[in-house]
């Protein structure tokens, strides 16, 4: 298989960024200073506990929020707008019901020749093992293929970035953990640059080259964890317990703690 | 009982869940004349009229006057649908056009489309033109506002993966709000027809030499009561055959919607 945006990948930067939102009660800061780099290729993995401002980071750097301070570049380049060079996956697979699973992965191929087009759709359908579904309709899909096909169609324009604003969080438990596979091996199979928001912490040790961890209100960086546990990595082993355990006190005090992870 | 005698069983049962209620009114009907409590020439019996509708089918008086009145609706509802479809799909689209329209259309809409019948008998005498203009302003507005509603309820989130995945502004709408709002569209063009064949008995029973409202005033002038109930059996059956044949094309169309269909 051949490595499709390696040769161009670029690092992202984000830059002092801050954002507040206006709201009835007064001024909400969401992000305050947020500082960090990510180096092309890498996977980072942003957690922190709901309404911490972790999604709407994802969206300012996928050009869907236009109204911060700080700057984010892409390769030196500042971001202001939505780009296909940053693909992006939603919580909700956002499929089009009334399109085809196939063309849905087509949808955003807009401005390549039809011969490309269909050749991209088919290598998509083949990544994400779907190929025999091409023909179905979202509706007949359980929740994890159709998630599998929102990522099939966010790479499919060979973004330099992949920005996942917790894909797997509607999922049961054990089709979680399939994803989680899913999402390692095209990684590693497409080297692009992966940016996921989670608010589970085993996801993100499981998955991350490095995780950051926000607070809440104003969200902040509150640590910076890189992962140096090999691939694939054990749930269960020693070293992932720890870090969990690490990650862990950062939410909970230890008085507050409500029980002890021991298997 | 074998697997398929009972599942035809089941389909007879819905069939007489189907049947019941019309069954029950015409043997009350039935009975109220044949035990005399009412007179034959208010209400005459089922059986009356049955034999006084198929003397004016084999005659060739009701399908004549019944392709009359089913022209003027298609003329009507077809003028109604391209002017609804083509100005709903503009207001939807912009503020603008909306605005500019808004007052004139809602003081309109309330006017029931009957009171317009003088004013058309002054313009356009007692021929087609005038009918068909009754027709036209009855069907225009539900397809009019289910057109604009439609657009209006386009999902914000489809709008933004367009935004994300770089969409022009013309495959959004050919691809994303169009289809989106066809459901109600087509609810726009059910009622639409439903009152375009409400419209053309009443302009008919005002002014008109042919068609089934005719066939209904000039059969009262005779008190020919059996005529009359012949006639509105006629338009009641009709309506139904024309909703039944739109909602099939309703569900060929929009067959990707796995909408609730009812306990």
């Amino acid at each position: 298989m051949t490595v499709s945006s390696a040769g161009r990948a670029e690092d992202l930067r984000i830059s002092s960024v801050s954002k507040s939102f206006e709201s009835k009660s007064g001024t909400v800061q969401a992000l305050k200073n947020i500082d960090i780099d990510i180096p092309a290729g890498s996977f980072l993995v942003i957690v922190g506990s709901s309404g911490c401002g972790k999604s709407t980071l994802l969206r300012i750097i996928a050009g869907l929020e236009r109204q911060f301070e700080g700057k984010v570049t892409l390769g030196g380049r500042p971001i202001s707008r939505p780009g296909l060079d940053r693909g992006v996956v939603f919580q909700e697979h956002r499929l089009l019901p009334w399109l085809t699973v196939e063309q849905n992965i087509r949808f955003g191929l807009s401005r390549l020749p039809e011969a490309e087009k269909a050749a991209r759709t088919q290598r998509q359908l083949e990544l994400v093992g779907l190929t025999s579904f091409a023909k179905a309709h979202p509706h007949q899909l359980s929740g994890g293929m159709a998630q599998r096909v929102a990522i099939a169609r966010a790479l499919a324009n060979q973004p330099e970035i992949l920005l996942l604003d917790e894909p797997f969080g509607a999922l049961d438990a054990l089709t979680k953990i399939q994803m989680q596979n899913e999402i390692l091996r095209i990684w590693q199979a497409e080297r692009t640059t992966m940016v996921l928001v989670t608010h589970d912490i085993d996801e993100a040790i499981f998955l991350a080259d490095q995780i950051l961890v926000l607070s809440s209100r104003p969200g902040q960086v509150k640590s910076l964890h890189p992962v140096s546990l090999s691939r694939p990595r054990d749930r269960s082993s020693p070293d992932f317990m720890a870090l969990r355990k690490t990650i862990f006190s950062e939410f909970f005090t230890e008085s507050e703690t409500p029980f002890a992870y021991e298997i | 009982m074998s697997i398929y005698a009972a599942s035809l069983l089941k389909r007879l049962l819905r069939v007489g869940e189907y049947l019941i209620l019309p069954v029950l009114l015409l043997s009350v009907w039935q009975a109220a004349v044949d035990l005399k409590w009412v007179k034959p020439i208010l209400l005459p019996a089922p059986t009356t009229v049955a034999a006084t509708f198929w003397s004016m089918v084999v005659s060739g008086e009701l399908p004549k006057h019944l392709a009359i009145s089913l022209w003027r609706v298609l003329e009507g509802f077809a003028i109604a649908s391209v002017f609804g479809l083509l100005l709903g799909i503009g207001i939807g689209l912009s503020r603008r056009l909306d605005r500019m329209t808004d007052l004139t259309l809602q003081l309109i809409k309330p006017i029931p489309p009957i009171s317009w019948i003088p004013l058309a008998i002054l313009w356009f005498g007692i021929g087609e033109v005038g009918k068909i203009y009754i027709i036209f302003l009855g069907a225009f507005f539900p397809v009019l506002v289910n057109t604009i509603d439609g657009i209006r309820q386009t999902d914000h989130r489809y709008v933004e993966l367009a935004e994300v995945l770089e969409i022009s502004r013309a495959r959004l709408i050919a691809q994303v709000i169009l289809p989106s709002a066809l459901p109600a569209i087509m609810t726009g063009l059910r009622v639409g027809l439903m009152v375009a064949w409400m419209c053309v008995v009443a302009a008919e029973l005002i002014a008109a030499s042919s068609g089934v409202g005719f066939l209904i005033m000039d059969a009262r002038l005779l008190s020919q009561t059996d005529q009359v109930l012949v006639g509105m059996i006629t338009i009641g059956a009709m309506g139904k055959l024309l909703d039944v044949i739109l909602k099939r094309l309703e569900l060929r169309i929009i067959s990707w919607r796995s909408a609730y269909q009812g306990a």
